[in-house]
Parts: structure tokens; C-alpha cells; sequence
């Protein structure tokens, strides 16, 4: 036994335990969190089932099922129910009904033991709309303004027909009233705030302001044309709707431009679930979300969270690298740079809800006031710079990071060999052409490394961000097609903020979910992506520089 | 008397050269040296002579490579350096405070123990000191790598690669890629750091035949703790010992004839 230890096999054993555990730690996370969150979208079976409590009448249910427990019976018992002849512990399933229009809720606990004659008829359809929720029932006829013009078995040809249409109509309205009516509400605004400059400068003379006008007028006479056109195409979009009966006999009429699609959960074959599988999925990823977030898709968080992250790396790099190069190269060594050293350190360890709070003071009160006064006068009283957005994000985040940034820098600067710095200057370099020209390319691998480590600590970074510049639901990306196509002072989305925003501010937390899980999961994948990105640049640069 | 130091088993010739024949490029006078408190070169007097190899030899420590980076001011690196009196290049102090580092280390060229090629191509080895110079026609450059590059007995065996990394050369091939460096700003001094102790015996006989071959173009110095290499390509050799010249003078008589006690020491092997 002494000479079992005495041999290094139990700290052997020790470190590979350590490993396998974090290992298998990391391995189980990303587990549940794929599992659960893309679970969400696979085309799960509706069942029907008479529910019948006892001394009630008989119900009929429509649902999927979510989630099931076991439960204590008391606990049934204490809400008034009789509870003879059961067992003491009952499984209870969470199903999702749908119809929130009509049935109040999307979800509620069902008691298996009362649920009877458990049927998959082939013919329950799932409407997703793009109010109210998810519809659940029988399809009963198409109708075209008072006309019928399906019924029964043949409506549902005729409603994905009628719905490709819709759906068509609906991506032209959303192009109008998004892209090309937000883009005239654009430069509207511009317009006001230069009438408003010429105004403050007082140099507003009349023609200036004739030539405004008329640029106000086009502007104007543009807009009522494409209103003109948007109303054609809303009476287009409303000629066609669909009838439509719930698990209660009640009839619901719903409009086609109200169905994001349908489909039939029980009749669908492999290949077709597969289809839809991944249809919800891309929809997911590059679809805007819907219902306060918890239907839909989560692009603008990615954007939002991708941008955000690629803006800070801009400014954080040269930022740390600037002042690594100082202190490790210029500085003179002693107790003074010592100090920085270590309060450099330190600040990687800063909460970064303080992050937050100087961001929101500094930055955003301070800096941006100043810079509305100073720039976009014509604006005041509504800030410009003086508010969150993704710029102050970024810069904040910088901040944050520029410790990794600098830490690493350094590291690689005290690498490169003596030998190599004596070959420069013996050529006559001096010391910043020897910097500039060879010690600074071999220095970048660990540039990159800081930069990897910056990028995985800001792109999972929440906290500082709901104080500078993250919302809950951003009506514009903080780039596109308006000059100056880069919008810095706008708000944004981002995943990390989206997850806490869905799963605990959502008003219908069971949907919302497993959009939880799935997010995460997104969220991680771009973190993966941006340092697989970062990794892949390093190694190219490790392998030209290698000494 | 015999010395043990049989010359022409080296393969030399015997020269008839005498420093008074000589024009004289380095000239220290009253060269000391401090690292902190610590004395490392005390009152060094030498007249080095223009276009011919001047060699180094001692035992370790004894401030010869301390010597060498006193003429291109390499020693300005280390904080805690402090040197006294004067060091004139072809007529110009060198220690004058006021004196362009960078200018003066174009003109004294060096070379190092190990080889130091940076991380790139041959070519941007080669031109990096024109580079720096500004210059930017490719025609020149193209024509300069060349040059150096056959001066420094190298074109042949890189010409048809002379644009991959500068690190796939062996170490022999590396130290000559260095030479060529140091050789492509045109220096009036070549300083070379026991430029083959690093190398294996093939490497270190070309290194050789090409410091005898820069000589016609070149003062070389060279610092070597072999003495047979000092022999072999110097045409005067300083014996330093414990931070001071014991002697300088035309090699043969130094390893035929030496005047010192302590030189004939050294070379007879009797300690170092």
C-alpha cells in the first residue's frame, strides 16, 4: 500500500477523476440544455381524451403533452375533488391546450387517472398564429367573404393555397411597413432635426426652408403612396378565413393573416416531422420573435449579441495591446508599474454589475450628454449618445476586458527571445521599428489569446448590459440600409438577456420555456463559433511566426 | 622555445603583418567598463586595423564578448551599464551621447552566437536592414538579397526558395543567412560573437571560409573561445584576461611568440 502511494498512481488517479468530472460536467449541460431546447420544436402527437372528474360531466380534451409528474393525491383532494378508490400517489400530465382566446390558458394539469378513451385522430390540426397562441382542434370550412368555399374533408387542400397566398401578401406588407415606411420615417426625422439645426444656427433662411419642404413633400407624397398600397394589400390579405372547431364543439373564425402555418401532428410521417423540424428550427434562428418574445425566432439577440461582441473586440485590442507594449516595453520597472500590474489583475475581477453602473454614469450620462450638446444640439430634448445603446455596450464591455487583453500581451511580449530583439537593432533598427516590425507580428498569437479570452467573458456578459444599452425588444437592428447604415446610439437585443428576459419576465413562462433551453444553447454556439473563429486566426498566426 | 601551437599544421601561411603597417579603424583609449558596481573591462587600450580579422580569445568571462558590444553600443541595452573613455570608429567617438545608435549600428555590423533569423521569409531577412532604410524599389532590394546573399556563400542553396520562412534552414545556413543580413546595409565593421560555436564542424569551416573571404571588404572582429579557430582565420588576436587586454598582436607571433606570461598560459593549455 505505502509503495502503491509512493508510486504517483493515486494522483494519477486523482487528476484523470478531476478531469472526467469536469469533463462530464460540461458534457451534461450542453446535454439537457440541446435536449430540452431543441426538443421544443419536433412535431409532437396531439391526443384527444374524455376528462371526467368525478360527479362532473365528461370533457373533451385536445392537447400535447408537455410534462408529466407524480403527485401526492392529497394534494387533489384539498382542491375539493373525490378522490375513492385511487391510489396515493397519481401521475398528473402538464398538457398544453392552446386556444388561449378561448380556453383562458395554454396549459393545465391534467390528472391521468381521470382522462378516458385516449385518442391520435388523424385529423387534429395545430394552428400557429401569430396572435393568441397555438390553435388545436378540427378544421370545419374555408370561407371567402361570405362564400364557403370548402368544407370538411376538403378544406384543408384549399387552406394551404389560400394560405401560401396569405403568407406571401403578409412578407409584402412586412417589407413595406418594416423596411421601406421605416426608412421614410428615417429620413422624415433627419429632416426635422436639420430644420431644427439650420433653426439653433439661425441660418435658416427661406430657401433652405423651401428646399426642406419640398424634400418633405416628396417625402410625404411617397409615403401616402405606399399606405395607399399597404391598404390594398390589407384587404387583399383579409379576403380569406378559416373556420375552425375547438375540443368544446365552439366554432372559432380566424383570419389567414393570422396563421404563421399548420399542420396535422398525427398524421405526419417521419420525414414530413423532419421537415417541419427544421423549418421551426431556421425559423427559430432567423426569424424575428413574436408574442413578446416567446414565439418566433431570436435573430435580433444573435445580431445584437455578435455585433456588441464584435465592436468591443475593436476597441478592446488595440486599447490592451497599446498598453501592454507601455508598461512591458517603455515603462520603467518598478513599484510603480508593479502597482498598475496588479490593479490591471484586479480589475478582471470586479463585479460587472459595477462595470454596469460606471458605464451607465460615465458613458452614457457623461460622455453621451456631452456629446449631444456638443454634436446633435437640433436633437435636445431626446438624447442621441445620452442613452443605452450599443456603442456604450461595447465600450463598457471593453473595459471589462482590456485586464485579459493586457495580461496576455504581455505574456507573449516577455516570449520573444532576447536573441531576436539584439538581430533588429543590430541592424540598425531603433526600438519601435524593432517593436513595430518584428516583435509586435510574433507577440499577435497571444494577442489572439487575450482576445479569445475577452470575447468568451463578453459574449456570455449580462449584468452591465441591462444598464447600458440591452432591451427587451428592439424595433430596429443597430445596422441596415439607412445611411449611415451603422446605428452606434441605437439599442439592441442579446441572448444572454433574452434567456432571463423569456424564462422569467415572459408572461406565459411555459411556453417560454423551453425557448430558455434553446437560447442557451444558441448562446453558446455563438460563443463556440467566435472563438473557433479566433482559434483558427491564431493558429495561422502561431504557425507564421513559430521561433 | 616551442609553444605547443604548431600553425601550419592549421593550415596557415605565415604573414609577414605589423600593426604599425596598418590603417587602424577602432581605437579605444582607456576603455572601462561597469555592470552596477562590478568593474568588467578595466583600461582597455587597442587600435584595431581596418579590413583584416581581429580576434578575440580568452577563458570564459573575461570580457570579451563585453568588448565587442562596446563598439556598436550594444551594451546601451543593459540598465545598469556604465562605460568610461573613448571608443573612435574610423575618427568618430562612438560614446558621444549625442551620436545616432541607430546610424552608427548600420555601420557597425553583428552577428550574433546563435543564429537569430526573424520569423520570415529569406528575402525579408535579407532586406530587412534596407528596409529600414526606406528603401522600397524592388528592383534594388531584389538586387541587394541577391548580392548578400552570395556573399555570404548562401545564394546557391536558397535561390530557388528564397520566399519561405527563414526558420526551415539548417543552423550552419541560418548563421550564413545572418551574415548576409548584417552584410546587405554595406557595414564598414563586421562584428561577429563566436559566430560558430553554435554549429557543427562542416558549418563551422564555411563560416570560416567566408569570414576570410569578407575580409578584403570588411574589419572584421570576432570573438572566438576556440584557438584554433583564432589561428586559423585572424590576422591578429587580443588575449584578454580577467577584464583587461593582456596582448595584441599579429597572430602568428602571438601563438609563436607570445610576450606575456599569462597568453602563453592560455595557449598552451596550461589553464582556461
Amino acid at each position: 500500500m505505502r509503495k502503491w502511494f509512493k508510486s504517483g498512481d493515486p494522483w494519477v488517479w486523482l487528476n484523470a477523476a478531476a478531469v472526467s468530472v469536469s469533463l462530464i460536467v460540461v458534457l451534461g449541460l450542453i446535454m439537457l440544455i440541446a435536449v430540452r431546447g431543441f426538443g421544443h420544436f419536433w412535431a409532437t402527437p396531439v391526443f384527444q381524451a374524455e376528462y371526467q372528474l368525478p360527479g362532473t360531466e365528461a370533457v373533451l380534451v385536445i392537447g400535447e403533452v408537455h410534462e408529466s409528474e407524480v403527485v401526492s393525491v392529497d394534494r387533489l383532494k384539498n382542491t375539493g375533488v373525490n378522490v375513492e378508490g385511487l391510489d396515493p400517489r397519481i401521475e398528473r400530465q402538464l398538457v398544453k391546450v392552446g386556444n388561449r382566446d378561448l380556453l383562458g390558458s395554454d396549459f393545465r394539469w391534467v390528472p391521468v387517472p381521470f382522462l378516458k378513451n385516449i385518442q391520435y385522430p388523424e385529423n387534429i390540426v395545430v394552428i400557429e398564429r401569430r396572435e393568441w397562441g397555438n390553435f388545436f382542434g378540427f378544421l370545419v370550412a374555408l370561407k371567402r367573404g361570405q362564400d364557403t368555399i370548402a368544407q370538411g374533408d376538403a378544406t384543408k387542400e384549399h387552406l394551404a393555397v389560400a394560405l401560401e397566398r396569405a403568407q406571401e401578401l403578409h412578407k409584402q406588407i412586412r417589407v413595406i411597413e418594416k423596411s421601406e415606411i421605416g426608412s421614410i420615417n428615417y429620413s422624415m426625422e433627419r429632416l426635422r432635426l436639420q430644420r431644427r439645426g439650420y433653426e439653433l444656427e439661425k441660418e435658416l433662411t427661406p430657401e433652405i426652408e423651401q428646399k426642406l419642404a419640398q424634400e418633405r413633400s416628396a417625402l410625404e407624397s411617397e409615403y401616402q403612396g405606399l399606405q395607399k398600397r399597404l391598404n390594398e394589400l390589407y384587404t387583399e390579405i383579409k379576403r380569406d378565413v378559416l373556420v375552425a372547431k375547438i375540443s368544446d364543439g365552439r366554432e372559432l373564425n380566424i383570419p389567414l393573416a393570422q396563421i404563421v402555418r399548420f399542420y396535422e401532428p398525427n398524421a405526419m410521417g417521419l420525414f414530413s416531422k423532419l421537415a417541419h423540424y427544421i423549418e421551426k428550427l431556421v425559423e427559430f434562428v432567423f426569424d424575428e420573435p413574436r408574442e413578446s418574445n416567446t414565439e418566433g425566432g431570436i435573430f435580433p439577440a444573435i445580431f445584437g449579441t455578435v455585433m456588441m461582441v464584435i465592436i468591443m473586440a475593436i476597441i478592446v485590442t488595440p486599447f490592451g495591446v497599446v498598453a501592454a507594449v507601455y508598461l512591458s516595453e517603455y515603462a520603467k520597472q518598478g513599484f510603480l508599474t508593479r502597482v498598475i500590474r496588479i490593479a490591471v489583475n484586479n480589475l478582471a475581477g470586479v463585479p460587472s454589475i459595477v462595470y454596469g453602473v460606471f458605464g451607465l454614469g460615465f458613458f452614457v450620462y457623461f460622455l453621451g450628454g456631452s456629446l449631444d450638446q456638443l454634436f446633435f444640439p437640433e436633437a435636445l430634448p431626446s438624447p442621441t449618445f445620452g442613452t443605452p445603446g450599443i456603442l456604450w455596450s461595447s465600450l463598457t464591455l471593453a473595459i471589462l476586458t482590456v485586464p485579459v487583453v493586457i495580461v496576455a500581451t504581455e505574456e507573449g511580449l516577455s516570449r520573444v527571445p532576447k536573441a531576436i530583439r539584439e538581430g533588429s537593432l543590430a541592424l540598425g533598427a531603433t526600438k519601435a521599428e524593432t517593436l513595430w516590425r518584428t516583435v509586435l507580428p510574433m507577440t499577435t498569437p497571444a494577442m489572439m489569446t487575450g482576445l479569445i479570452l475577452a470575447v468568451a467573458r463578453a459574449a456570455g456578459e449580462v449584468a452591465p448590459l441591462m444598464l447600458v444599452g440591452v432591451v427587451k425588444l428592439a424595433p430596429t437592428l443597430p445596422m441596415d440600409g439607412d445611411f449611415p447604415f451603422l446605428h452606434l446610439d441605437r439599442k439592441f437585443m442579446h441572448l444572454g438577456f433574452h434567456i432571463y428576459d423569456v424564462g422569467f419576465q415572459s408572461p406565459n413562462v411555459e411556453a417560454a420555456r423551453p425557448l430558455v433551453y434553446a437560447t442557451a444553447l444558441l448562446l453558446v454556439a455563438v460563443i463556440i463559433v467566435l472563438n473557433l473563429a479566433a482559434i483558427y486566426f491564431r493558429n495561422r498566426l502561431r504557425e507564421k511566426y513559430r521561433s | 622555445m616551442t609553444h605547443g601551437f604548431d600553425l601550419e599544421a592549421l593550415g596557415r601561411a605565415r604573414s609577414h603583418l605589423s600593426l604599425r603597417n596598418e590603417n587602424i579603424c577602432i581605437e579605444a583609449r582607456d576603455l572601462q567598463l561597469f555592470y552596477g558596481d562590478k568593474q568588467a573591462l578595466h583600461n582597455i587600450n587597442m587600435r584595431i586595423p581596418e579590413k583584416r580579422v581581429s580576434a578575440f580569445i580568452g577563458p570564459s568571462g573575461c570580457g570579451k564578448s563585453t568588448l565587442l558590444r562596446c563598439f556598436n553600443r550594444m551594451n546601451d541595452l543593459v540598465e545598469t551599464c556604465r562605460i568610461e573613455g573613448q571608443i573612435e570608429i574610423n575618427g568618430t567617438n562612438i560614446n558621444n551621447k549625442a551620436l545616432d545608435v541607430a546610424e552608427l549600428r548600420q555601420k557597425v555590423g553583428m552577428v550574433f552566437q546563435k543564429p537569430n533569423p526573424f520569423p520570415k521569409s529569406i528575402y525579408e531577412n535579407v532586406a530587412y536592414g534596407l528596409r529600414l532604410q526606406g528603401v522600397k524599389s524592388r528592383r534594388i532590394l531584389d538586387e541587394v538579397v541577391e548580392k548578400s546573399l552570395r556573399g555570404a556563400a548562401l545564394w546557391d542553396e536558397v535561390k530557388d526558395r528564397l520566399h519561405d520562412s527563414a526558420l526551415g534552414l539548417s543552423g550552419g545556413q541560418q548563421q550564413r543567412l545572418v551574415i548576409a543580413r548584417a552584410i546587405a546595409i554595406e557595414p564598414e565593421v563586421l562584428l561577429l560573437d563566436e559566430p560558430a560555436s553554435a554549429l557543427d564542424p562542416i558549418s563551422t569551416l564555411k563560416i570560416e571560409e567566408l569570414i576570410n573571404d569578407l575580409k578584403s571588404k570588411y574589419t572584421i572582429v570576432i570573438v572566438t573561445h576556440n584557438m584554433q579557430q583564432a589561428a586559423r582565420v585572424s590576422d591578429y588576436t587580443a588575449f584578454m584576461y580577467m577584464g583587461e587586454l593582456i596582448e595584441f598582436g599579429d597572430t602568428d607571433s602571438l601563438f609563436t611568440n607570445p610576450k606575456k606570461k599569462q597568453t602563453e598560459d592560455y595557449i598552451t593549455g596550461r589553464y582556461g
